[in-house]
């Protein structure tokens, strides 16, 4: 028995772990169980991948076993964390199709939460990118799942959030690159309508996100700093790099200290960091590592512990476009107001969703995140109403406190129970909180 | 090129140690008493870093049969690691004899006698290095785990020795005693243990490559441990029979 949590480390709960080594131990771990989840390493926000009768941690199975130097197919065990990837084929001129912002996430972790990244406008989530997945279902068969066999559960699973089995390996397309640059422009915005208009101005760029100063009130709501990028070729870096375009000075990342005091962070100081933020950060163009542009936060290893021991809570919803102006002025506002401020709140435009219990569709994507307190809770439902009345939708992924009710903002769902029922009937594979929204 | 062999090949902390080594381009040999599981290890080990690597069948508790291994590799590896571990279950270990020998014999009387075989081999080639990956808990006999810290004791012992015997000898080859600690494998999944002293088996692999490189013989992988257990070798019978540890 251990205490779990996920990244946000709220909830936590006692979970049973079991880290099968094979196929037959995983098996027998299914088999034996009643109820049980996988747990990759543990980098969604919330009680997504707690289970108190079996979490089922796959981190150790992180073996690569396939790679197409001429396609780019990559196969892979499900436990294979992200920064391994990158770090194996990016020196050979191949990146991964797609990137949420830390890189200490796991293969299955990431078609579970079908997580996207800045290229979603273009590229769509991760899920988009995987041809087929091995997945253990309830009565312990291995299915291989893709648009041709099992294709619904196929569906199902790429953001269904690990209810529908276990996902053994997946094989995925990486993407050519020339360099481990990011040629990198910045564009600062005054208010929100103006941050959407540049995004609406960027569809063209690979990348892009926008830090977005919560703190910020009246005309300067919504003001922003836009991030956009593309893949830098060859011929874009300096003179002295044309010929090794892979070399880069790596950061060496510090580790935030345990028993950080939660109140360092506090309206004060992130009301300066804010503006600072804002500030320091001049329209530019240039060029940027890979890492420093995709991952900024992996810089600070433990960075969840700057919240203090009750720690944190992130909310990521996105709204239609057409209601985002609206609604996302009605949020910050709300956040404004509660004087709550979020240090890192971001906004991305999406592109076309792919249904079933994945998070994104077009619209607006906003993160934000909190100290775990009561007044947050309160907050965050005062934003998920707002959410609700403009027919957005939560992400599972960073949720760990939401009401069933929320769901309805996944039309996908009823086919998503669908496909589940199917694979599983008992209901067997499931978190804390797919039985909180009653999944 | 240094060829590598690891016994003991299917943990986790074998998977980082071989990773670590093809990295630095040697030859890897794992080991396993079933090498049809090690497939996707093999895989792993030429995508991530173009290692040539092979599996092969070898069971630590068949000691008759360790010379005959070793001479079936062809040329004797420039390098062993012995990373063979069995924890089994304290309770069962206590009532039963036939599982607490298990206990014993995988720890202990196999390793050992797999490098009493291999150290002699490589005198008499004049060069090569054992590293056997012990335990800490072999450093006092603890009630909740002493069956396997005894045999682990047992080896760490053994290594002590047999590297006094090459040094006094003249021999160039190398012995390394690895006290890992807390390491985050799958066997310890399930256990709450302090996370700053608790490693990662990539941890175990870099450490164990630091002192290679640098010449140490005896090593703990986190070095709060060296104090960790120095307090708890230096606490008086009277008292170490009363605290929980």
């Amino acid at each position: 028995m251990r205490t779990l949590s996920g990244w946000g480390r709220f909830p936590r709960a006692d979970c049973r772990v079991i880290a099968p080594k094979d196929e037959a131990e995983l098996r027998g771990a299914v088999a034996s169980a009643s109820s049980a989840i996988a747990r990759g390493n543990g980098r969604s926000y919330g009680d997504s991948a707690l289970n108190p009768e079996a979490t089922l941690l796959l981190r150790h199975s992180d073996r690569i076993l396939d790679f197409d130097p001429v396609s780019g197919r990559l196969e892979a065990e499900s436990g294979v964390m992200l920064a391994d990837i990158i770090k194996t084929f990016l020196p050979r001129g191949w990146f991964v199709p797609v990137t949420p912002g830390t890189k200490f996430v796991t293969l299955g972790g990431m078609i579970a939460a079908d997580v996207h990244g800045k290229n979603h406008h273009r590229a769509g989530s991760f899920g988009d990118h995987v041809e087929s997945l091995e997945l253990m279902v309830a009565d312990g068969r291995v299915l291989r799942c893709s648009a041709q066999e099992n294709a619904e559960l196929f569906d199902a699973t790429r953001g269904g959030m690990g209810l529908t089995g276990v996902i053994r390996s997946a094989v995925f397309r990486m993407v050519k690159v020339e360099s481990a640059f990011i040629r990198q422009e910045i564009v600062r915005t005054r208010d929100l309508a103006e941050t959407m208009a540049a995004f609406e101005a960027s569809q063209e760029w690979t990348y892009s996100a926008a830090w977005i100063d919560c703190l910020a009130r009246g005309r300067n709501v919504g003001r922003s700093v836009l991030f956009r990028g593309a893949h830098a070729r060859a011929a874009d870096l300096p003179a002295g790099q044309h010929s090794n375009p892979f070399v880069f000075a790596e950061r060496h990342p510090r580790r935030l200290p345990s028993g950080f005091p939660g109140f360092a962070l506090n309206p004060w100081t992130m009301k300066a960091f804010n503006r600072v933020y804002y500030a320091a950060n001049r329209p530019v163009s240039g060029i940027v590592d890979y890492d420093r542009f995709f991952y900024p936060l992996d810089a600070l290893l433990e960075w969840n512990r700057l919240y203090g021991r009750h720690g944190l809570l992130q909310y990521q919803c996105v709204l239609p476009k057409s209601e985002a102006l609206v609604g996302l002025t009605a949020m910050l506002d709300a956040v404004a107001r509660a004087g709550a401020g979020s240090f890192l709140s971001v906004l991305k435009l999406l592109g076309l969703g792919r249904g079933m219990l994945s998070f994104p569709m077009e619209g607006y994507t906003l993160a934000l995140d909190f100290p775990a307190n009561p007044r947050t809770l309160d907050l965050l439902s005062r934003l998920d109403a707002i959410v609700a009345a403009h027919a957005g939708r939560v992400y599972l992924a960073k949720d760990a406190r939401m009401r069933p009710e929320m769901m309805g903002g996944y039309c996908g769902l009823p086919a998503f129970r669908k496909a589940r029922k199917a694979a599983d009937p008992s209901g067997k594979f499931s978190s804390l909180q797919s039985e909180r929204l009653g999944l | 090129m240094t060829t590598v062999l690891i016994v003991g090949a299917r943990s986790d902390m074998a998977r980082a140690i071989a990773r670590s080594y093809a990295r630095s381009g040697c030859e890897l040999i794992l080991a396993a008493r079933n090498p049809d599981t090690l497939t996707a290890d093999i895989a792993d080990l030429k995508l991530r870093h173009g290692a040539a690597a092979r599996a092969v069948a070898f069971d630590v508790l068949n000691t008759q049969q360790h010379g005959a291994f070793l001479g079936s590799l062809g040329t004797l590896p420039d390098t062993i690691v012995c990373v063979v571990g069995l924890m089994g279950d304290q309770a069962q270990s206590e009532r039963d004899v036939t599982a607490a020998d298990l206990v014993m014999r995988t720890n202990y009387t196999g390793p050992a006698l797999l490098f009493a075989e291999a150290a002699n081999r490589m005198a008499a080639r004049g060069f090569g290095r054992l590293i056997g990956v012990s335990s800490v808990a072999g450093e006092r006999g603890r009630a909740r785990n002493y069956v396997y810290g005894s045999a682990k004791a047992g080896f760490t012992a053994y290594l002590s020795g047999l590297r006094q015997r090459l040094a006094q000898a003249g021999s160039k080859v190398q012995v390394m005693t690895v006290l890992p600690g807390f390491v985050r494998t799958s066997a310890l999944a399930d256990m709450e243990t302090p996370g700053f002293l608790t490693a990662e088996p990539d941890e175990v692999a870099a450490a164990i490559r630091k002192a290679e490189a640098k010449g140490r013989e005896r090593i703990y992988v986190r070095p709060v441990w060296r104090l960790v257990m120095a307090v708890i070798r230096g606490l008086p019978e009277p008292v170490f029979k009363k605290v929980k540890l």
